[in-house]
């Protein structure tokens, strides 16, 4: 039974006088801070343990997410396929961003797909922390489940839009080679940029609220920067009249249009991209993966807060 | 427990000022000498809260001047400012307490007077402003309802949920049809989620947060579910869990709960300790307030 003037005069005095501090107490038991930040390899493990959350999570968000469309999961193959179209419409026969590309559409297709994985990867981990405070403050898991999850979940629906992309790059005439079976090394590279990056962004969207709506003008310059709808090395070199190290260097200083680059190489014959790219895709992969969750790591603790 | 206790202090040499066993419960509010201690195995401390302020911040819906445009959102970002509309709560003002091995402490306290955000503080799920909570083990809060989705089927949320409260693909093997018996669902289990009644879903949430054991465990406001049946269930499922934990908060607004099933009572209001102690006195007292 206690009064309660002591309750809050205790409260106020910041100490219980003449008694053993907590902090003591708890460090005499044994007792640890309930909110601590493991250390980076032990949280590199605890992450590991949480895979089949991950993946469950993942996969459950993607079940769930066209759940109440008519057309359902077709809709994966859908909004890419119509976004191709209305850029081949646009730049393609309209403005003649076509130029001398050769299969244009196979290049076009391959540069919309392989970027739309990076932006969207991007744009939902920036979103992975911010809107699921309630999960964040109702349980114990690596936070980095959460972006990382969302990241597989747009990786699921890659390889469903890689599908159709085969296909069409099949029907306009190209023919599939040996070289073919570097695709998945591509894609490994590029999920690696994008959890870094989607790591990064999340930890950036969980304090700054207003990222989400900024998000989309980022992207829509990433995208006309990344040389998706025409080639960088015929504006640059061809029609500005700079030299090729200046194509070059913007080739390698973007990811996304070193991962498109290398695609293209890959799925078109007659495509040339600059020498050194598959450098560019490796050096990107592994410094946005190591950094990505490393700066997420950082702030652990404090992602709750909101 | 004690063995280890004086072992402890005498490995590190306390001073033998603070004596062993009961006393050692030290208190925000010492209990008055000559009063009867609580039947509470006294021992070790598991949850210690030192001096606890809890702040976090609420976004309101933007107005329509606020709603702006990428500029204006640009402007805000590099000025690092926040966004007008934006609160902050100071919910938990300084609260200490200690909790030991074998408690079960009732909170009891008006809406937003701060339970749950403290219940919370102490599975580490919020961070503290200042002050510290230090705990024995890992406190895990008994609900996983944030990770469940409405879209897909009950199947798919157990294994779900399952996984997001931390288990093993193996475990959640075994207890997922104990799970699907105690809530008593039956074949509604294939159905979406979006389909059941309040009742079926409280049942069912229910049923997967407590599928698991705990050290510390911190119940909220879960005993309000279901019809009669369920609730002498889910009420004896909750005693069971007190055995196996070695400390229980519970949050309720149902008081006639706490009194049945705690021997501490924390009354918060406004985010302080009014009062804490034997469950009778408190709760009258609180009944009087």
């Amino acid at each position: 039974m206690s009064q309660p003037e002591s309750a809050v005069a205790d409260a106020q005095a910041g100490g219980r006088s003449g008694q053993e501090p907590l902090a003591k107490l708890a460090a005499r038991y044994g007792l640890r801070r309930a909110i601590a930040r493991p250390r980076f390899p032990v949280y590199v493990r605890q992450l590991w343990e949480r895979r089949h959350f991950i993946l469950t999570y993942a996969t459950s968000r993607n079940v769930s997410k066209y759940s109440s469309s008519a057309l359902g999961q077709l809709w994966q193959i859908l909004t890419p396929l119509l976004n191709a179209a209305i850029y081949y419409v646009m730049f393609g026969i309209v403005l003649g961003g076509k130029g001398n590309i050769e299969n244009y559409p196979a290049f076009l297709l391959t540069g919309m797909f392989v970027f739309t994985y990076t932006q969207r990867s991007v744009a939902a981990g920036a979103k992975s922390i911010s809107g699921n405070l309630s999960l964040i403050r109702a349980l114990h898991f690596p936070r980095a489940s959460l972006p990382l999850a969302y990241t597989i979940q747009e990786l699921q629906q890659l390889a469903i839009s890689m599908g159709v992309l085969f296909l069409i790059v099949i029907l306009t005439g190209e023919f599939p080679t040996w070289f073919w079976l570097m695709i998945p090394v591509v894609l490994l590279l590029q999920t690696m940029f994008n959890i870094g990056a989607g790591l990064v962004m999340a930890r950036l969207g969980s304090s700054m609220r207003d990222l989400n709506q900024l998000l989309p003008f980022i992207t829509r310059t990433w995208l006309y920067a990344s040389g998706v709808f025409f080639s960088i090395q015929e504006k640059v070199v061809g029609s500005a009249g700079l030299p090729q190290w200046v194509a070059d260097t913007m080739y390698y200083l973007n990811p996304a249009a070193s991962y498109i680059e290398f695609m293209r190489d890959i799925l078109i014959q007659g495509h040339n991209p600059p020498g050194m790219v598959w450098i560019s895709c490796v050096f990107w992969a592994v410094f946005a993966l190591g950094f990505g969750f490393w700066y997420f790591w950082r702030a652990e603790e404090r992602y709750g807060r909101g | 427990m004690a063995e280890l206790t004086e072992e402890l202090s005498q490995v590190k040499g306390e001073e033998p000022a603070v004596p062993k066993k009961k006393d050692v419960r030290v208190h925000p509010n010492p209990a008055p000498a000559g009063k009867a201690p609580l039947d509470v195995p006294t021992g070790t401390p598991t949850v210690i809260v030192d001096d606890l302020h809890i702040v976090y911040r609420v976004y309101g819906a933007a107005t329509d001047a606020e709603k702006g445009n990428a500029v204006n959102a640009l402007t805000r970002i590099l000025k690092r400012q926040g966004r007008p509309q934006m609160k902050e709560v100071h919910a938990v003002k300084g609260v200490s307490f200690v909790a030991y091995h074998g408690d079960a402490i009732g909170i009891v306290g008006r809406n937003g007077s701060g339970k749950s955000t403290l219940l919370r503080a102490i599975a580490g799920l919020l961070p503290p402003h200042a002050g510290a909570v230090y705990t024995d083990g890992q406190p895990s809060l008994l609900g996983v309802n944030a990770a469940l989705m409405r879209e897909l089927t009950g199947e798919r949320n157990i294994v779900l949920g399952c996984y997001a409260m931390g288990m093993t693909p193996a475990e959640v093997r075994d207890k997922y049809q104990e799970i699907v018996d105690f809530s008593g669902i039956d074949e509604f289990v294939q159905l979406p989620m979006s389909t059941y009644s309040s009742g079926m879903g409280a049942r069912l949430r229910f049923a997967i947060s407590s599928a698991k054991t705990h050290d510390v465990l911190l119940i909220d406001e879960a005993l309000a579910t279901g019809d009669r049946e369920f609730r002498k269930k889910s009420e004896k499922r909750i005693r069971q869990i007190r055995e196996s934990a070695g400390t229980v908060f519970l949050v309720a607004h149902d008081l006639r709960v706490i009194e049945e099933t705690c021997n501490r009572v924390i009354w918060l209001h406004k985010g302080k300790i009014k009062m804490d102690g034997d469950p009778k006195e408190v709760l009258a007292a609180y009944n009087k307030g």
